[in-house]
């Protein structure tokens, strides 16, 4: 098998969990299409040698956010009848909306990019474990603090927010 | 690795560019569609992941030595994790508030 | 002192009156009121008459520059010279002893302190008006003697029965003055077009030494827009009907304002320009004959009057346009004359009906009076001086006064000296009415104003005496060359050296003979009207007729010759359907629907564009996608 065929076959099954993502009437389901879909774009991301990215990936997406998404989920307790419906007008209009984004920016990646240059065979390395994270602690590592400022703010904002108010007795 | 060898196959960056770009538009059609404000924010997961996916093409064909795009990546995802947080609180809040995720029914900021 | 401060005191002294009265005068008392206000007005005569001693030559004070404008320049300043001092003298001497007056009158009255600061207001805007070296500083003086006439005239415009009536009355004599001001202010104009300037001096050596034609059109206009503004405010054909209503304001308003000085302002005016209207022989003769229709018509319309005031007025109206005729003439002396001795003996007679009235207990209807020579007795003989004087009794200063008009009056052409004659004869007749009507025969009141009939107060009596004095010897000031040989024609003199312009008019001066002929006719004409009036009213005691018993000429006399009913047929009523027309359907309709329409719109746009923001997220996000798409549209096609 060539690996034109394996990116394609790859490529397709990407768009057809992110196409039942957006079809499913039933949000558990949507929801476990979208994990499918993030295990594609990780297998792509291991046809690219992006190893430590597609680990990332499935740790951090669909493993802790796609869970937190099914937790929410579970706790509305929604199910297929209490899933409200768009009208027929509404969706021709997104449909319509979405098709003009693709048009637009596939017009421009069209004429901006050149073909890519082979690197050779052994040149592909900068997606190893060691590189990224060489790179990270050297240049990024700024970023990468605060980055962790950013996850306390959330936090804190999240515990804020989902707080029950205390009840006051008149 | 024998895997890691795209470049000498046929796949080219277009391939990829496309790709990314539909299922940015899958993402940002599921947002116009999906009236269930929990969908919602998963279809806007996926439009990140386009993006990301866009970004690693972008780096394994263009930067040779360069991983610079794939710490973006990296970074990306992080913002992503703390944003889904702070919005399924959120909406958890206004769950309580209004008994429904149907975003139709938000408009208290009718004018 | 120096001329300049004291004239300047002068000018300053009656504004300060007004000024303390008006801002503190409501918590003075009110003898300190009335002695500011009357004070100021003395201080001013006395220094007045130092100015008169000490001035000999046209001297002229410049206090600033109001519009300095490319060549156009109109000065703040002041002319002293024979003319304006003796005009300072009459408005500052009767406008003293008026001020005493009020201060009895006015002494019950809620707005004490308010009536003296209008009044010296008053006399601060006419020596503005008789003082000014330009028309400008005149035109000044003209608008605010105009106010201050409003003010005074509607004084009790809160009174309960004629409250409204006062204000009515003030309004048309402002919108009548209003008329007249036009005039004068288009002649303004083209004074200011033909000369360059509005300075006296120099409009007079422009025209006296450079020359200008006799009759061309621009000098005909000025004077003839000049005198329109005079019969604004000296009340003649056809903008005197607010002078009879005016006497709606208080007693002391009318002798001051519409007697003495306010209605000579035209004359003035007129004696001023002497030499504009020199040149313009047109303007004489108009001036001429309307003063002569003014006069029969005021005339004729006073002798079946039945209110003290108004008779008074049409007397007023009938001497101005005696004024008038002489002015006509060229007989420019003669006119301020007489201006003189008219203040004397109008105020005189206004002051004693105002006493009268005070007596009556505020009643004017001369049918309700009679017999009053045994309550009021100075009144009485004051008054009595005052009616001699006005009808020409001879050695008073009337009959010297009117004498001379009539003299000049014969040289130019005898037809209008009979027809002066009549309306002389006119102002005898009635004059001789009112008096016995009012002061002999049986008392025609009722009971109640019989027990309160009393002699005024010493503070009105007082300025009654003197200018009863005044009314007798004033005719020393020029008197005829019949006479005596020497002292002659004083006044004539002293104006006619120191005034520009008089000095060069030439009056023929009538032969002795004939002169005394025309005195005897004069002095037999009065005496016939006195025993005439006297058989008629004392002896056989006709009283006036109730208005249903007249017909014909009384008639026509009592209802004033329907002038008034004339003017609102023709002016009034028509312009107030054409101010209701606008009101309703321009103001109404089309402006106020123009305007909330035009708000009507401006919210109806904004609930168009407020459905936009519907509050659904669905909707903002498909608008973020659109927005997005356009604008990568827009950079694709830039670049």
């Amino acid at each position: 098998m060539s690996l034109e065929l394996i990116a394609t076959i790859l490529g397709g099954l990407t768009v057809g969990s992110a196409l039942m993502v957006v079809l499913s009437k039933h949000p558990v389901r949507s929801v476990l299409y979208l994990v499918l879909t993030f295990f594609m774009i990780s297998a792509n991301y291991v046809m690219m040698n992006a190893q430590f990215l597609a680990i990332v990936n499935i740790i951090v997406y669909a493993g802790a956010i796609m869970v937190l998404f099914l937790f929410v989920l579970m706790l509305l307790n929604l199910s297929k009848e209490n899933e409200p419906k768009t009208g027929l007008f509404a969706k021709l209009t997104a449909v319509i909306a979405g098709g003009l984004l693709f048009v637009v920016l596939i017009a421009v990646f069209k004429d901006g990019v050149t073909l890519a240059q082979a690197p050779g065979i052994d040149g592909n390395d900068q997606g190893l474990v060691q590189n990224l994270g060489k790179l990270l602690f050297e240049k990024y590592v700024v970023p990468f603090e605060i980055s962790s400022v950013l996850f306390i703010a959330s936090m804190v904002g999240a515990i804020l927010l989902a707080k029950r108010e205390k009840q006051t007795i008149d | 690795m024998v895997l890691a060898s795209i470049f000498q196959s046929g796949v080219s960056i277009e391939f990829y560019i496309v790709l990314a770009t539909v299922l940015f538009c899958i993402g940002a059609i599921g947002v116009l569609i999906r009236r269930n404000a929990i969908i919602l924010l998963m279809c806007i997961e996926l439009m990140l992941n386009a993006v990301n996916l866009l970004l690693v093409a972008f780096s394994t064909f263009f930067g040779k030595e360069q991983a610079d795009a794939q710490i973006f990546v990296f970074f990306i995802m992080v913002v992503a994790a703390a944003e889904a947080t702070v919005g399924l609180s959120i909406l958890v809040l206004a769950y309580r508030k209004l008994r429904t995720t149907d975003i139709g029914l938000f408009n208290n900021l009718k004018g | 002192m120096e001329i300049d401060n004291l004239i300047f005191l002068i000018l300053v002294l009656p504004l300060l009156g007004a000024l303390i009265n008006g801002t503190i005068g409501k918590s003075l008392p009110k003898v300190v009121v009335g002695v500011i206000g009357t004070g100021v007005m003395f201080a001013a005569f006395l220094l007045a008459l130092l100015v008169f001693n000490s001035n000999d030559e046209i001297h002229i004070i410049h206090l600033f520059d109001i519009l300095s404008f490319n060549d156009l320049l109109i000065k703040a300043s002041l002319q002293v010279d024979a003319l304006s001092i003796w005009m300072l003298l009459i408005v500052t001497g009767v406008g003293s002893l008026i001020h005493l007056f009020s201060m009895g009158y006015m002494s019950h009255d809620k707005g004490y302190y308010k009536f003296f600061t209008y009044l010296n207001l008053f006399i601060f805007a006419m020596l503005i008006l008789v003082l000014g070296s330009n028309y400008f500083m005149l035109f000044f003086g003209w608008e605010g003697v105009g106010i201050c006439s409003y003010l005074l005239i509607s004084f009790h415009y809160s009174d309960a029965e004629k409250g409204m009536l006062n204000g009515l009355a003030a309004r048309k004599a402002f919108i009548m003055n209003r008329i007249g001001d036009l005039g004068l202010l288009v002649g303004l104009f083209l004074i200011l077009m033909q000369f360059g300037t509005l300075e006296y001096n120099e409009i007079a050596y422009k025209v006296l030494m450079e020359g200008i034609e006799p009759t061309s059109a621009i000098l005909f206009g000025i004077t003839i827009c000049l005198f329109i503004g005079a019969t604004g405010k000296s009340a003649q054909i056809p903008l005197f009907t607010w002078l009879p209503d005016a006497m709606a304001g208080p007693t002391p308003v009318s002798a001051l304002i519409h007697a003495a000085t306010m209605v000579t302002a035209g004359i003035f005016l007129v004696v001023r320009s002497n030499f504009l209207f020199e040149m313009s022989p047109m303007t004489q003769d108009i001036m001429l004959y309307v003063g002569l229709a003014t006069s029969l018509v005021a005339a004729f319309i006073a002798l079946r009057q039945n209110d003290i005031k108004k008779v008074l007025a049409y007397s007023t109206v009938s001497q101005l346009g005696l004024l008038f005729v002489a002015l006509g003439m060229g007989a420019y002396t003669a006119a301020m004359f007489h201006v003189t001795t008219h203040a004397f003996f109008k105020a005189l007679l206004f002051l004693g009906s105002g006493s009268v009235i005070h007596a009556m207990s505020d009643e004017q209807d001369i049918r309700l009076m009679g017999g009053l020579k045994k309550y009021i007795p100075i009144t009485h003989v004051t008054f009595l001086i005052g009616t001699l004087a006005i009808a020409g009794f001879p050695l008073l200063s009337g009959f010297y006064s009117k004498d001379e008009i009539l003299a000049h009056a014969i040289t130019h052409n005898p037809l209008i000296y009979v027809i002066l004659m009549v309306s002389v004869a006119l102002t005898a007749i009635y004059m001789f009415r009112l008096y016995f009507l009012v002061f002999h025969g049986d008392f025609r009141g009722d009971d109640h104003a019989k027990k309160h009939l009393h002699e005024s107060p010493a503070n009105m009596t007082l300025p009654l005496i003197i200018l009863a004095i005044l009314s007798v010897f004033g005719g020393i000031l020029n008197l005829p060359g019949i006479v005596f040989e020497k002292g002659t024609h004083w006044l004539s003199h002293y104006l006619e050296h120191g005034t520009v312009g008089l000095n060069r008019i030439q009056i023929e001066h009538l032969e002795n003979s004939k002169a005394m002929l025309l005195m005897g006719g004069a002095v037999a004409l009065s005496l016939l009207i006195l025993f005439v009036s006297f058989v008629i009213y004392v002896k056989r005691g006709t009283t006036a007729k109730t208005d249903n018993e007249l017909n014909g000429w009384e008639l026509a006399s009592s209802k004033k010759l329907y002038v008034d009913e004339l003017y609102q047929f023709l002016f009034v009523t028509p312009v107030s359907w054409l101010s209701n027309q606008l009101f309703r359907i321009v103001e109404i309709q089309i402006l106020n629907k123009s305007i909330s329409g035009f708000t009507t719109m401006i919210a109806r746009s904004g609930d168009v564009v407020r459905k936009w923001q519907t509050g659904y997220v669905a909707n903002y996000l498909l608008w973020m996608v659109l927005g997005i798409v356009g604008m990568i549209v827009y950079y694709l096609i830039k670049f």
